[in-house]
């Protein structure tokens, strides 16, 4: 197989409570008796909470409710530590449909969020077993499938298929990367094939749903785990709540596409808290062991 | 010339011809078969066995009403889950008597509703591109109205993918790329020309292998006229696909499917 994999190493991949995807809300100016000035907004709740008490997971203490994760910072909670190598890392989108302002776009958001695009691969060991673990992140553009992360995600099961290794995807995505018209659709079918390659072999493939998870990354490769996961009251879906909502004109029920919801509907294994999803993949992966642990 | 949204217009007449209308042309001695053997029947997709000359196949189609009566038997050619995996079950069926699938897609999309969530759509779609993408049969697909994004595609991870002149085939409406986009969903004909959904702009890309002339204005002109281009090159193309070794064949699917990616290092 050609070395198509630049490999880095993470000195430490856990990163600062500034890595969490929520939006910072500055402290009142009137009132500068407050240490660091740091508040963050529940997304669940609406309750402005003083950032540390969040903690390493991102909870909110008030009511339970997850802060999305930038992936990088989900990779520090999986991966063991100092063994991720970033696959990939420079892989750039160009403009298929020559979308206007769509690279200038991409370079914006590279320089926000400090990833090449909307998904973060590698190999690691998790639990002590050598594994591939993608992490796709909401904070560029939405999580969505274009060329990068589709040819990111195929090549991370490539490279597992070659080298008998299970993988873990921690999904989020908003769909199928508009700007880049039917090549981002194109993307299902080829990550897809390559899921399908992968399970041939007899190798373990782990979804796990994070919040919010839709349209052609369910469609695709998150539905086609062998063991699917999810955080609790992830919402995962096919088609987005408003376009339902106007195709049936009426309004849907909270609790419609939830993790709970797919979980009555038997179309997800198991939902784990984010405090323990570490400790259930390593359990399902250390299970599997007799393909792809050695090393 | 026309506009990408001329076509668009013409893609979705009703006066388009259907799926079953180019089956029972093309194919003889057709039986439908029904149901996914889960939940129920669905109408917006047919599918069953019939003779291409002396070969046997498997056709599958999504089928669109020429009334609204028609249509809202056929749920305006939006299936739900269990017509993807009615599908399925018919694919499967003919991997087991080692026949071609042939089908012709018209959609457009998968049904957003409560019940399509509640059943899976998303793992009905999923679970058809996994599976077709190691099918051991020729698999050939053909667009011949809208080709309506994950919906469409769930019926053509295929061999060949073949579109009728004035068919599209795209990643969403032009409408809802437009909504999406640009919040306007009235700006669609500006949409449709970005979007590259056109049969000459899909061949190009090598979304699509081959183009199949239509009458002017449309096959519903001249039906017997694209009918009959479809059921010559379908029998040229099946003969020389049922020449291939079946691991070669897979492996030259999964690389038509790989190379898709616009991307730099
Ligand atoms: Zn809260």
């Amino acid at each position: 197989m050609l070395n198509l994999f630049k490999k880095k190493k993470y000195v430490s991949v856990v990163e600062s409570a500034s890595e969490t995807n929520e939006k910072t809300v500055f402290a009142n100016t009137n009132q500068p008796s407050i240490p660091d000035g740091m508040w963050v907004k529940c997304p669940s709740c609406g309750k402005t909470i003083y950032k540390k008490e969040i903690g390493t997971f991102r909870i909110c203490p008030e009511c339970g409710g997850y802060f999305r994760l930038k992936a990088k910072c989900r990779v520090g909670f999986i991966a063991d530590n100092d063994t991720f190598e970033e696959f990939n890392q420079d892989m750039t989108a160009k403009n298929p449909l020559n979308y206007p302002d769509y690279e200038d776009k991409i370079k914006k958001t590279q320089e926000k969020t400090g990833i090449n695009d909307a998904v973060v691969t590698g190999k690691c060991k998790i639990g002590g077993i050598q594994s591939v673990l993608c992490v796709m992140d909401s904070g560029f553009i939405m999580g969505s499938m274009g060329s990068v992360v589709g040819e990111k995600i195929t090549q991370a099961f490539e490279y597992a298929t070659e080298n008998n290794l299970p993988i873990v995807i921690f999904t989020t995505s908003g769909g199928a990367r508009m700007q880049e018209g039917i090549i981002a659709l194109m993307q299902m079918a080829k990550v897809s094939a390559a899921v399908y390659k992968h399970s041939e072999k007899g190798l373990l493939y782990v979804t796990v749903f994070t919040d919010p998870t839709t349209g052609g990354v369910t469609a695709s490769f998150a539905m086609l785990g062998d063991i699917i996961l999810s955080e609790p009251k992830a919402l995962i879906g096919f088609a987005g709540r408003r376009v339902i909502e106007q195709t049936i004109k009426q309004k849907l029920p909270e609790e419609f596409q939830t993790a709970e919801f797919l979980l009555e509907h038997g179309f997800i294994d198991k939902i784990v808290p984010r405090e323990n999803l570490k400790e259930v993949i390593s359990k399902i992966l250390e299970i599997h062991c007799g393909k792809g642990c050695e090393e | 010339m026309m506009s990408a949204f001329d076509i668009v217009k013409i893609a979705r007449k009703i006066s388009r011809p259907s799926a079953l209308e180019y089956i029972n042309y093309i194919f003889n001695d057709f039986i439908e078969f029904h149901g996914d053997r889960l939940f129920r029947d669905d109408k917006a997709i047919v599918g069953g066995i019939a003779f291409l000359g002396d070969i046997p196949c498997t056709v599958i189609g999504i089928q669109k009403g020429h009334t609204i009566e028609e249509n809202i038997e056929r749920n305006f050619g939006s299936p739900h889950p269990e017509g993807y995996r009615k599908a399925l079950r018919l694919m499967k069926q003919a991997e087991k008597f080692n026949r071609p699938v042939i089908s012709f897609i018209n959609t457009a999309g998968a049904f957003c509703g409560i019940g399509a969530e509640e059943r899976g759509q998303g793992e009905a779609i999923a679970k058809n591109l996994f599976e077709m993408s190691g099918m051991k049969i020729p698999l050939i697909s053909i667009m011949i109205g809208e080709g309506g994004s994950g919906g469409a595609l769930a019926l053509a991870v295929s061999d060949k993918v073949w579109i009728l002149e004035n068919s599209i085939y795209s990643i969403l409406s032009p409408e809802g790329f437009a909504s999406i986009l640009w919040k306007d969903s009235k700006r669609s004909e500006e949409a449709a020309e970005i979007m590259k959904i056109t049969a000459q702009d899909l061949l190009e890309l090598g979304v699509v292998d081959k183009i199949i002339d239509e009458a002017d204005g449309g096959a519903q002109n001249n039906f017997e006229y694209t009918a009959d281009i479809i059921k010559n090159e379908l029998f040229n193309e099946i003969l020389k696909l049922k020449e291939k070794n079946i691991e070669k064949l897979i492996e030259e699917r999964y690389n038509r499917f790989r190379k898709f990616g616009e991307f730099s290092e």
